[in-house]
Order: C-alpha cells, then sequence, then structure tokens
C-alpha cells in the first residue's frame, strides 16, 4: 500500500534558523531519503520551492483566475511530499517519525487511492 | 430444549472473543465481521435447540463464523471475476482459531489506535468489544444515533482505507498504546460514574463495560503494563463499590464523608484491596496511585478515620508525576482535612489563574470558607460554582449550600 506523507513546516522557522542547524536538517534530510531508498520503501519524494512561489488557478464559469499564492493561507505550509511503500499505517507512521520537519512541523499521512483494486 | 435466553446468555459472554477472531479472518473488515457474527448467532439459536449445546460454544460460534467468512469472501472474490484469490484464512483451522491468543487483544488496541479520533475509539470499543447498540452508545453520549452511527462508519471506514493494521502493537510502542488504551476504558468509566444527565441504567452499563474492559487488561496486558492495569482495575472497582451510597433517594449527591459506608460493595471493595499491593509495586503509576488514594477512603470504618497524611502523601506523589491544577487542588483538600481549612485556603487560592473557569474550585473554596465561618465569602464561592456547574446534581447540591447559608 502506498502512503504519502505531507511535509508542512513554517517557513520563517526555517528563514530563522542558524546555518549550522538548517545545514544539519538537510544532511538528516539526505540521510532519511537514502535510507528509505535503500530499505525498498521510497517511492517518490521531493521538497517544493518556497510558497512566495505559489500560484493559485481557479475556472468558474469558464473564466480562470490565476492568483498569487497558496490556496490556503495557513501558519504551515506544504513543504515537501514523499511517497512511499508500506504495509500498513503503523510502518508507514514508523516511517514518517523519522522525517526530520516531524520536530518542527508536521506530517500528513494519507493513504493513496488505488484504482486497480 | 434450550431456551433462547441461554443462548443469548452464552453469545453475550462469547460474543467479543468470537468477533475478535472473525475481524481476523476477514482481514480487518469491521462491518463483514459483525454481519457474520450475527449471522453465526442465529445459526446457534435455530440449532441449538433441537442439537444441545455444543461442548464448546466459542469454538462452534468460531467455526461457523469463519466458514462464513470464507464463503462470503469467496462469493465477492467471483464477483468481481477475480481468478486468483488471496485467502490466507482457508488453511487455517478451526481448532487453531481457537488455540490462538486471545484476539480481543488486537481489537482493543485497534479500536483505540491513535489515528482514531478519541471519541471514536470510545464509541468503536463499546461497540465491538462491549457490544453496546449504536442506539445505546448514542444514548450514553447524549448524541442522536445517526451522529453515533455516523461516528461508527467513519471510524471503520478508516481502519479500511487507510489500513489500520489489525496487531498487538510492536514492543517500541507497546507501552504508549496499552496506555491509551487504558485511558479509553476510564473514558469510558467517567462517563459512567459522573452523575450528569442522562439514562442512570445506560451509565450503570458503562462502568461494568469499563471493569470489563480493565478485567481484559489485567488478564492479557503485557507484564510492563500489567501494574497499571492492575491499579486502573482496582480504581474503577473502588469507585463502583460505592454506587448506591452516592446519591439518596432523589438522586441528590451525598458527599464521601456523609455517605452510608454499610451500603458500600464490600466484597467488591475486598477484590479491590487485594490488587492494590501488586498495582503499587516498582514505581507505581497515576493510576495505582488513585487506586490506593480511593483504597484509604474504604478501609476507613468512619469518615473521621481516614487517613489524611497518608492521602495527602499520595496526592504528593500523583502531583510529581501529573503536576496538573486539578490534583493540586484535591491535594489542597485533603490537606484540610488533615491540617484544617484556614492552613489549606491559601493553597486552594494560588490555583485560581488556572482553576478560575472550573465550578469545583470555586466548590471547595466555598467549603473552606463556610468552615472557617466566613458565611458572606462562602455564599459568593457558591454561588460562582452554581453559574458555572453543568452537572443538574452538583447544581442542586450547590443549591442547598446555599440554601443553608442563607437560612443562617
Amino acid at each position: 500500500m502506498q502512503y504519502m506523507l505531507i511535509i508542512y513546516d513554517e517557513e520563517k522557522v526555517w528563514d530563522d534558523m542558524p546555518e549550522a542547524e538548517r545545514n544539519q536538517l538537510f544532511g538528516e534530510y539526505m540521510e532519511f531519503t537514502a535510507d528509505i531508498k535503500k530499505s525498498g520503501h521510497f517511492v517518490a519524494g521531493d521538497a517544493l520551492q518556497p510558497i512566495r512561489t505559489a500560484t493559485t488557478l481557479r475556472i468558474r464559469d469558464g473564466k480562470t483566475t490565476n492568483t498569487d499564492g497558496p490556496f490556503a493561507e495557513t501558519r504551515e505550509q506544504l513543504g515537501g511530499f514523499y511517497i512511499v511503500e508500506a504495509k500498513d499505517l503503523d510502518e508507514a507512521r514508523k516511517i514518517a517519525a523519522r522525517i526530520p520537519s516531524a520536530r518542527i512541523g508536521s506530517i500528513e499521512i494519507r493513504p493513496v487511492m488505488n484504482f486497480s483494486a | 430444549m434450550l431456551a433462547a435466553g441461554a443462548i443469548e446468555a452464552t453469545f453475550r459472554a462469547e460474543r467479543a472473543r468470537v468477533l475478535a477472531t472473525t475481524i481476523r479472518v476477514v482481514n480487518g473488515d469491521f462491518d463483514l465481521a459483525e454481519e457474520i457474527v450475527q449471522d453465526a448467532f442465529a445459526a446457534a439459536l435455530a440449532r441449538w435447540p433441537a442439537e444441545g449445546t455444543p461442548d464448546e460454544p466459542r469454538a462452534w460460534l468460531i467455526s461457523v463464523a469463519r466458514n462464513k467468512a470464507i464463503d462470503t469472501i469467496r462469493r465477492r472474490v467471483k464477483l468481481r471475476e477475480i481468478v486468483a484469490a488471496e485467502d490466507a484464512t482457508e488453511g487455517t483451522a478451526t481448532s487453531e482459531l481457537v488455540a490462538v491468543p486471545d484476539d480481543r487483544l488486537r481489537l482493543m488496541y485497534t479500536c483505540c489506535h491513535p489515528a482514531l479520533a478519541p471519541e471514536a475509539q470510545v464509541a468503536l470499543t463499546l461497540r465491538t468489544l462491549g457490544g453496546l447498540t449504536t442506539d445505546e452508545i448514542a444514548r450514553a453520549y447524549l448524541a442522536t444515533p445517526a451522529t453515533m452511527a455516523q461516528r461508527l462508519v467513519r471510524a471503520k471506514a478508516k481502519i479500511r482505507d487507510a489500513r489500520i493494521p489489525y496487531v498487538v502493537p510492536e514492543a517500541s510502542e507497546l507501552a504508549e498504546r496499552t496506555e491509551q488504551v487504558m485511558a479509553v476504558a476510564y473514558l469510558i468509566f467517567n462517563e459512567g460514574y459522573a452523575a450528569t444527565a442522562g439514562d442512570s441504567w445506560l451509565r450503570r452499563d458503562l462502568c461494568r463495560e469499563a471493569i470489563r474492559l480493565a478485567r481484559l487488561l489485567v488478564e492479557l496486558a503485557d507484564p510492563a503494563s500489567l501494574a497499571e492495569a492492575r491499579g486502573l482495575l482496582a480504581l474503577m472497582l473502588l469507585h463502583d463499590s460505592r454506587r448506591d451510597a452516592r446519591t439518596d433517594g432523589d438522586g441528590d449527591l451525598v458527599l464521601l464523608e456523609d455517605q452510608d459506608r454499610a451500603r458500600w460493595d464490600h466484597a467488591q471493595i475486598a477484590e479491590a484491596l487485594a490488587l492494590v499491593p501488586d498495582a503499587l509495586r516498582g514505581g507505581p503509576g497515576p493510576y495505582a496511585l488513585q487506586a490506593a488514594i480511593a483504597a484509604l477512603h474504604a478501609q476507613a470504618k468512619a469518615a473521621a478515620d481516614t487517613d489524611w497524611p497518608q492521602i495527602t502523601a499520595l496526592f504528593h506523589e500523583l502531583y510529581r508525576r501529573t503536576p496538573t491544577a486539578v490534583i493540586a487542588l484535591n491535594r489542597a483538600a485533603a490537606i484540610a482535612m488533615w491540617r484544617g481549612p484556614a492552613f489549606a485556603l491559601p493553597l486552594v487560592d494560588e490555583l485560581k489563574g488556572e482553576l478560575a473557569d472550573y465550578p469545583l474550585w470555586h466548590a471547595a473554596r466555598a467549603d473552606l470558607l463556610r468552615r472557617l465561618g466566613k458565611q458572606r465569602e462562602s455564599l459568593a464561592a457558591y454561588r460562582a460554582a452554581l453559574a458555572r456547574t453543568t452537572n443538574e446534581p452538583e447544581r442542586r447540591f450547590l443549591e442547598r449550600r446555599i440554601t443553608a447559608l442563607t437560612a443562617s
């Protein structure tokens, strides 16, 4: 079963962090990603550019509007994701707990819809 | 000829175990398992009166449920025209199913999984382990049956769709998860015990269910959690032993010190007291400490004989582990009984910042002021408590106190 691990971070926390600490966290991310690739859990995953690069698009009554910024203004922003293969939610939770951002932001765990079942 | 009542009783006793195993057989599909267990019961009602009760009713029920499960899975597989069916359950003999460790433990951990909302954990536990109907649970929690049904449907859908495993958690998580199961059992007990509005018969049922859960934990818990499980069971038994004495004929609250101790359930107290020493062994947890406090109350022949210094010491220990304002308030109340209201009043006043909206803080203060003869201040505090309580018997109790003070 696949789960998407959606990483929510407060960008400000990353911005205000001393550089040494930020480098340390980046290092932990690299290590985590390498680990779950080696263990076979990794399916996909990427970090996203900051929220200031986001554009939100809607079409209503045939009319397209583009808005600068994210869909929802929240304290924590979508910062990246992994898709992992796990046997059940408990395994997915264990993997999610190793994502460095779990300690400073939060991780949403969502089962991926399987249309072939 | 067997009476349907006798079959019903057997079924009630075995239902949780049969259901727990059936859920495992159908790979965690709660709805399907419930349906199948209901069918197995119908089969028992149809056959046992003529054939006699089987020697091992549980094995019989599990075997019938298992066969129905396999039939249903096969039928579903056919319907979907899938050639290769994944059917791990087929090779499992009934005797193995009965011999395996009690599946109720898996059921308990799955119902109390941290990925489910607390109120869903409670509802699911009562529904599956307790066998309460959706309507009964709704009435106990003052929710509409539709809301409660919705809550159960959503919880079961999440178990299925997010694949919450039907297992006893692994060692690294076990203590934390057992704590959660205990918290759910205690929540159910408190809901039954707190004399808020609602059906009193059902509330007693909730207490009974919570006690059954605690017994199950004592029977099945991992060694590391056993002491706290015993503490939890003892605590529930001790509180519940006072159920007949804590309200009077009008349903009004009777304070512990005014209760007729002859009306306590002494057999139940004896059972609980036997559990307390083991519960306290090896760095006692919060349930064991609370059980020890309740045990000291239970052992006092009269209210005046209560060992308040010892109770104060236990509250100190409890506060050290879980430093909450409510525990500090209870400790102050024990100190008031031991060293007098004048000594305790400043300790209660200290908690104002945290407990200004808590009715029992105002009530405790009012009581100390009353005992100190500060009538006017006491009256004001009772009124403040009254303005904040939503509990009907509590409200009547406070009104009686206010009337008594106004008259004197």
